[in-house]
C-alpha cells in the first residue's frame, strides 16, 4: 500500500511538473519519468505486457521524437515567452487539489470488480482475435500520423 | 457497408501513394469522388452492397447496420464530396491538393469507423482517427490563427480524449467488457453504482468538447474559422457531428439509456448552448466565425430534442442533425466563394454581393431560412419535431426557449444576408463575380438538397429517421 501510494505521488508530482516547466527540454524529459513510474505501477497491478508497451514506447520512442523535434526548433524571442508563468505555477497544483478534494467529499463507492490478470497468450489472442478491428484502426491512425508528419515537416524543409 | 467503404478508402490511399511518377496524383480526385459516391449509393440502397456478397460479420465485429448509421454515412458521403469539390478550387495551392485528399479520405474513413462500431474502445479509437485527420487539416495553410485554432482543438480534444478513456476503463471493469451490449446491460441492470454513474458523466463530458457544446465550445470558433474553406466544410459539415453529436445520441439511446438525470444534464447544456451560440453569433464581424457560433447554437437544439427523452425528441435530433449537416457545408461552401471572389470574410468590408454573385446569393438565402426554421425548408421540419417533442416530454420552458432562440437565429442570418449580400454594392467590389465552378456546383446542389428534403421530408422521416428507436411515422 505504502508503495503503490508513493508511486502514485510520484507519478502527479511527475506529470506536474512535465506541464509546469517552461524548458521543453525538461518537460520531455519530465514526462519520459512519468512514462517510467506509470510503468511501475503497471507492474504493479499485474500487467507487464502493458508496462513494456509503455516503458518502450512513451518512455523511449516519444521521448526520443520529442527531444529530436525539439533540437529542429529555434529558441523563442522574448515576447513569445508564456508572461504569466508564476500564475500557471499556482493554478495547476490548485486544479489538481481542487479536482482530488471532490473525489475525496463525493464519497463515491470506488470498489469495483478487480479485473483478471492478463497474461501475455490472453494479451495475443485479445490483439489478433478478439480486437482484429482495433487494429485496422490503428493502422489508420498511424497512416494518418505518417501524412501529419508529412504535410507539417517535410513541407517545410522543402519551403526552407 | 461502412467497413466496406473503410477498405476501401484505406486501399485507395495505399494506392494513391504508390510511386508512380505524377499519375497518382493525377487520380487522386476522381478515386476521391468515385469513393465517396459510392458512398452515398450503398446508403441510399443499401440492396447494392448486398448485392456484393459482403459479409455481416467482419474483423470479428458486426458492424451496426441500421438507419441512424445509414444517415450518417449518407452525410459523409456529401458533406466529403462538398470539401472534396471545393478542395478543388483556388482556395488551396494546386501542389498540396494531393494531401489534403489523402487527409479527406483518411478523415471519412474514421467517421465510417465511428458509425460502424458497437464497442466503446473501438469507438474511442476511431474518433481519434477523425480527430488526428482534423488537426493536421486545421493547420493546412500554417498560418499563425489556424495554429492556434488547431492548438485550442488539440489541447480541448486531450482533454475530451481523458476523459472518455478514464470512462471506458471504469465502464470496462463495471461491465466486464466494452461493447455496447455488455456495458448497456450491465447499467441497465446493475445496482445503479456511483462509479458507473461518474463514468457515464465523464463519458458525457468528453462527449460534450468534442461537440462544441457550451461550456466546453472553446476551440470551435477559432478551428473552423481559421481551417482552409473546404476543411471547415467538413468539420462543420460532419466532423463534429461524426465525432460528438452522432457518438452522443448512439450512447445515449444504446447503451447509457436516456435516465431523467441524463436528460436534465442534456436539456441544460443544450439549451445553454442555443443561447450562447445565438447571441454571440450576433456580434460577429467575420462571416466564419458567425456561422462557427451559429454550430454551437444549432447542435443545441440536437441536444435539446435528444434530451426532451422521447421517440419523437430522438426522431427530431437525429432530422436535425442531417439537416445540420447539409445547410451548415452549404453555408461555408458559400463562406468560401464569398473568399475566392472578393478576398476576405470580414461582413464590414462587403455587402451588395447578390447583384455580383447570384447563385450564391440565393443559395445563401436557402441556407439562412434553413438554419433559422422558416417553412419549407428541411430546418423547419426538424426543428418542429424537436419543438414538439418537448412539449410532449413536458418541458413548455424549454420548448419556449428554443422558439425564442430560432428567433434570434432569424435575426442574426437576416443581419447577415442584408449586410453580406443586399444593398449598395461595397466599394472595390464592383468587378466581382460569382465564385467557380468547383465552388458554385456543391453549392447548388447542397441548397437542392435542403429544398428537397423540405419538400419531400415524410420520405426522409419515414426512411432514415423513423426506424430508429421504433419511432411511430
Amino acid at each position: 500500500m505504502t508503495l503503490n501510494l508513493g508511486l502514485l505521488i510520484l507519478f502527479v508530482v511527475g506529470a506536474v511538473v512535465t506541464v509546469l516547466v517552461s524548458n521543453l527540454l525538461y518537460s520531455a524529459i519530465g514526462l519520459a519519468l512519468t512514462s517510467v513510474v506509470l510503468t511501475l505501477i503497471m507492474f504493479q497491478l499485474q500487467a507487464p505486457l502493458a508496462g513494456v508497451f509503455e516503458l518502450s514506447v512513451c518512455a523511449g520512442l516519444i521521448t526520443a521524437v520529442f527531444i529530436s523535434a525539439i533540437s529542429l526548433t529555434r529558441p523563442g524571442t522574448s515576447d513569445e515567452r508564456e508572461p504569466r508563468a508564476a500564475a500557471r505555477i499556482v493554478v495547476l497544483p490548485l486544479l489538481v487539489v481542487a479536482v482530488g478534494s471532490i473525489f475525496f467529499l463525493a464519497n463515491l463507492a470506488y470498489r469495483l470488480p478487480t479485473p483478471p490478470a492478463a497474461t501475455v497468450t490472453e494479451v495475443r489472442e485479445v490483439l489478433w482475435s478478439a480486437r482484429q478491428f482495433d487494429l485496422l484502426g490503428i493502422v489508420l491512425i498511424i497512416l494518418t500520423g505518417v501524412f501529419g508528419v508529412a504535410i507539417l515537416f517535410k513541407e517545410r524543409i522543402n519551403r526552407d | 457497408m461502412p467497413v466496406l467503404m473503410i477498405l476501401l478508402m484505406g486501399a485507395g490511399i495505399v494506392v494513391l501513394n504508390l510511386p508512380a511518377g505524377g499519375l497518382m496524383r493525377r487520380v487522386a480526385f476522381p478515386l476521391a469522388l468515385v469513393l465517396l459516391l459510392a458512398q452515398a449509393l450503398f446508403a441510399l440502397a443499401p440492396s447494392a452492397a448486398e448485392g456484393l456478397g459482403w459479409p455481416t460479420t467482419i474483423f470479428g465485429i458486426t458492424p451496426l447496420a441500421d438507419s441512424l448509421t445509414r444517415l450518417l454515412v449518407l452525410s459523409i458521403a456529401i458533406v466529403g464530396i462538398a470539401a472534396l469539390l471545393v478542395g478543388q478550387s483556388r482556395c488551396l495551392d494546386p501542389g498540396r491538393r494531393f494531401n489534403f485528399i489523402n487527409l479527406l479520405l483518411l478523415c471519412c474513413a474514421g467517421m465510417n469507423g465511428i458509425v460502424a462500431v458497437s464497442d466503446l474502445f473501438t469507438l474511442y479509437i476511431f474518433i481519434e482517427i477523425a480527430a488526428t485527420a482534423s488537426f493536421v487539416l486545421i493547420v493546412y495553410n500554417k498560418g499563425r490563427d489556424s495554429y492556434e485554432g488547431a492548438f485550442k482543438y488539440f489541447l480541448l480534444s486531450a482533454v475530451a480524449t481523458t476523459l472518455i478513456l478514464a470512462a471506458i476503463g471504469i465502464l470496462m471493469m463495471y461491465a466486464g467488457g466494452t461493447s455496447f451490449e455488455a456495458v448497456g446491460r450491465a447499467l441497465a441492470g446493475g445496482p445503479g453504482s456511483s462509479m458507473a454513474l461518474l463514468a457515464v458523466l465523464l463519458f458525457l463530458g468528453g462527449l460534450f468538447i468534442k461537440s462544441g457544446l457550451v461550456p466546453f465550445h472553446g476551440w470551435l470558433p477559432d478551428a473552423y474559422s481559421t481551417a482552409p474553406n473546404p476543411v471547415s466544410v467538413l468539420l462543420a459539415g460532419i466532423v463534429t457531428k461524426a465525432t460528438g453529436v452522432y457518438a452522443l445520441i448512439r450512447l445515449t439511446t444504446d447503451v447509457f439509456g436516456l435516465s431523467q438525470q441524463i436528460a436534465a444534464v442534456l436539456l441544460f447544456v443544450g439549451t445553454i448552448s442555443i443561447f450562447v451560440g445565438a447571441l454571440a453569433a450576433l456580434g460577429q464581424r467575420d462571416f466564419k466565425r458567425m456561422l462557427a457560433y451559429s454550430s454551437i447554437s444549432q447542435v443545441g437544439y440536437i441536444i435539446v430534442g435528444l434530451g426532451a427523452g422521447n421517440a419523437l425528441g430522438v426522431a427530431g435530433a437525429i432530422f436535425h442533425l442531417f439537416n445540420h449537416s447539409i445547410f451548415k457545408s452549404l453555408l461555408f461552401v458559400n463562406a468560401a466563394a464569398v473568399e475566392e471572389s472578393t478576398g476576405t470574410t470580414d461582413i464590414r468590408k462587403l455587402g451588395g454581393l447578390s447583384s455580383r454573385m447570384r447563385f450564391t446569393g440565393v443559395t445563401s438565402m436557402v441556407g439562412f431560412l434553413s438554419a433559422a426554421g422558416i417553412p419549407p425548408l428541411s430546418g423547419f421540419w426538424s426543428k418542429l419535431l424537436i419543438i414538439i417533442a418537448l412539449f410532449q416530454a413536458g418541458h413548455p420552458v424549454y420548448a419556449a426557449l428554443a422558439i425564442l432562440a430560432s428567433l434570434i437565429t432569424l435575426a442574426y442570418f437576416l443581419v447577415l444576408q442584408r449586410r453580406v449580400f443586399f444593398g449598395e454594392v461595397a466599394a472595390g467590389l464592383e468587378s466581382v463575380r460569382d465564385a467557380g465552378g468547383w465552388v458554385l456546383v456543391p453549392s447548388v446542389i447542397l441548397a437542392g438538397i435542403i429544398v428537397a428534403v423540405g419538400v419531400f421530408f415524410p420520405y426522409i422521416l419515414g426512411s432514415f429517421v423513423a426506424p430508429f428507436q421504433g419511432f411511430a411515422w
